[in-house]
């Protein structure tokens, strides 16, 4: 996939290596790098897993891989959860069902 | 150019921190532990008038104070006879950006207009971005903010990536790392290159930014029922809400009791890139609470504002299932949709109504938005594909990272007191911990420690001698 200047992409900076983590960081962390991802309008043409060169929102010039353009969110509303589904049938029935309290 | 290694950024921590916040703190500073906090609050912040007025201007505040009345209800029914206060809720997400994060950024962002600064920068991952991104927008300022967003897999916490969403659609430039303690030295690094506005949740500004949230509920209940509220529940993470929201209630004449409540999350490391994903909660929870309790002093400036053991009365938890099961039943049951970290204190409430006499009133200080990401559907789905076992059941046998248990029945829905005598002393041994001489502290000193800990100097005196006797042995 292709970018062209002035699009909309996002970019992977690899901040720390596993070597350089943290000392305080918990284990599990330290195996892993340290990673930035940040969007913004690419400086100029470029392809998926090059190194670009981006404009942010606040104006500043940042580099790293391409990774994306037009970055859908994908978040959403997950699907519907069964255990929540009853809760408001059940409350409703059980403050009817005392009738008045006294 | 700068060198910009973390050695580096660290030397230069203090010299970074002072010309983005514009506070000497050193001015406060009383060694060898103390310092003039409310000196610190009544210097640098700002008066209450001033910021209604700052506020006004910014849209923010005077958000609508809402009696739960089916909620109120059902806490009667659950109640011994005689017991079930009536349960109010000031409705937070009614402001610009949806929570009462507005508040703080409110101040913090004019105070950044104010001084001239080009843009701010915060570092967080919740509300709080969004709110200083809507307020930079109102202001045309320029507008970072570094979250902690993904786990190394690149797998999104949702609510997370909400925020970052919404703080991009404000016009903020959004730095989203994955998980690790170094955080802070990115965020530094970004302070020290751009020359912004530290917007930090911890300073004078953002605290002096939600106490007109304590104010306003006080003033705003005796206007609608006449009477003053007997309990307010905060949902409570670095202890600005607290902090403020109790700071605002005495200016108002009210010394109502303050309930702390987190959603417990004990057993997950925060700055685990594994533990992660398996909360279903951003914020509100016990993993900031109770750290940031003990040690205020952690946050990202170097005297924090927010300093929750001289508030509250109580520090209770709930589980992330009974939190769930209190957001479903806020919207079914009171037509209200709003984001389950608000409602950890509303969940609190609906236990502590029960304990109170009818004639009282609990008031649930905050609401926040909800939509894609935040929402509970969203969370669960995100629990289950990680492993997390989700069933309805006894919210006892909830386990953080393991198993979410949504109540059966609304009468399993309990508080956890934290034992505040032992956060009490936690705190102390923090703060003496690198002292040479505990035991020969001046009478200053101790004052500030009973003051920080709402003790007396007899409670700080044995303390330490209890704290050394042991270490002796």
């Amino acid at each position: 996939m292709k970018a062209r200047q002035g699009d909309w992409v996002q970019i992977h900076i690899i901040l720390l290596k596993p070597s350089e983590r943290a000392e305080r960081a918990p284990e599990d962390t330290k195996l892993v790098p340290l990673e930035l991802r940040v969007k913004g309008f690419i400086n100029h043409d470029a392809k998926i897993g090059e190194q670009v060169t981006i404009t942010t929102h606040t104006g500043r010039q940042l580099s790293g891989k391409l990774i994306a353009v037009n970055p859908a969110y994908g978040h959403d509303f997950g699907q519907p959860v069964p255990e929540l589904l009853t809760i408001g049938r059940e409350l409703r029935a059980l403050l009817e069902d005392e009738g008045e309290s006294s | 150019m700068k060198d910009a290694s973390y050695l580096a950024i660290m030397a230069r921590r203090n010299e970074i921190m002072k010309r983005s916040v514009g506070i000497d703190y050193d001015r406060f500073e009383i060694p060898p532990l103390a310092f003039d906090y409310e000196g610190m609050m009544e210097e640098t912040g700002y008066s209450l008038n001033e910021v209604y007025t700052i506020q006004r201007e910014a849209g923010v505040g005077n958000t609508p104070l809402l009696e739960l009345r089916h909620l109120t209800k059902l806490a009667q029914r659950l109640a011994p006879p005689g017991k079930g206060a009536r349960i109010f809720i000031k409705d937070e997400a009614a402001n610009p950006s949806g929570s009462f994060k507005d508040r703080r950024a409110s101040v913090s962002v004019y105070h950044a207009q104010v001084k001239g600064y080009e843009g701010v920068v915060t570092a967080t991952s919740g509300n709080y971005g969004a709110a200083v991104a809507s307020q930079a927008a109102q202001r045309g300022l320029k507008c970072i903010i570094v979250q902690e967003a993904f786990d190394s897999h690149g797998l999104g916490q949702p609510e997370i990536v909400e925020k970052g969403r919404a703080c991009e659609a404000y016009g903020a430039e959004v730095l989203q790392l994955t998980i690790g303690p170094e955080l802070f030295t990115t965020f530094l690094n970004v302070l020290d290159e751009t020359g912004y506005f530290n917007a930090s949740l911890y300073t004078p500004f953002s605290v002096a930014g939600i106490e007109t949230l304590g104010h306003e509920l006080v003033t705003q209940l005796s206007g609608q029922e006449g009477q003053e509220p007997n309990v307010v529940v905060v949902a409570h993470a670095g202890g600005g809400n607290v902090t403020g929201t109790a700071r605002g209630m005495r200016k108002a004449g009210c010394q109502a009791k303050i309930v702390a409540a987190s959603v417990d999350l004990s057993g997950l490391h925060m700055a685990s890139d594994s533990d992660f994903n398996r909360k279903s909660f951003t914020t509100a929870h016990t993993g900031f609470g109770v750290p940031f309790a003990i040690n205020p002093d952690r946050a990202d400036v170097p005297r924090n504002a927010a300093r929750s053991l001289r508030y509250m009365d109580r520090y209770v938890t709930m589980t992330q299932g009974e939190v769930f099961y209190v957001t479903e039943a806020l919207a079914q049951l009171e037509g209200m949709e709003r984001g389950a970290a608000g409602n950890t204190s509303l969940a609190a409430a609906l236990v502590l109504a029960q304990e109170m006499a009818r004639d009282q009133i609990v008031v649930v200080q905050e609401t926040e938005y909800t939509g894609a990401g935040k929402h509970p559907s969203a969370q669960l789905t995100l629990a289950r594909q990680m492993g997390i076992e989700i069933r309805r059941g006894d919210p006892a046998e909830n386990i953080p990272g393991k198993a979410i248990v949504i109540p059966q029945h609304p009468e399993q829905i309990k508080v956890k007191d934290i034992d505040l005598t032992s956060l009490k002393r936690s705190y102390i041994k923090n703060a003496i911990a690198r002292l040479r001489n505990p035991r020969e502290l001046t009478d200053e000193c101790i004052l500030f420690l009973a003051e920080e800990t709402r003790s007396d100097r007899e409670f700080v005196r044995q303390t330490i001698d209890s704290l050394l006797t042991v270490e002796e042995k």
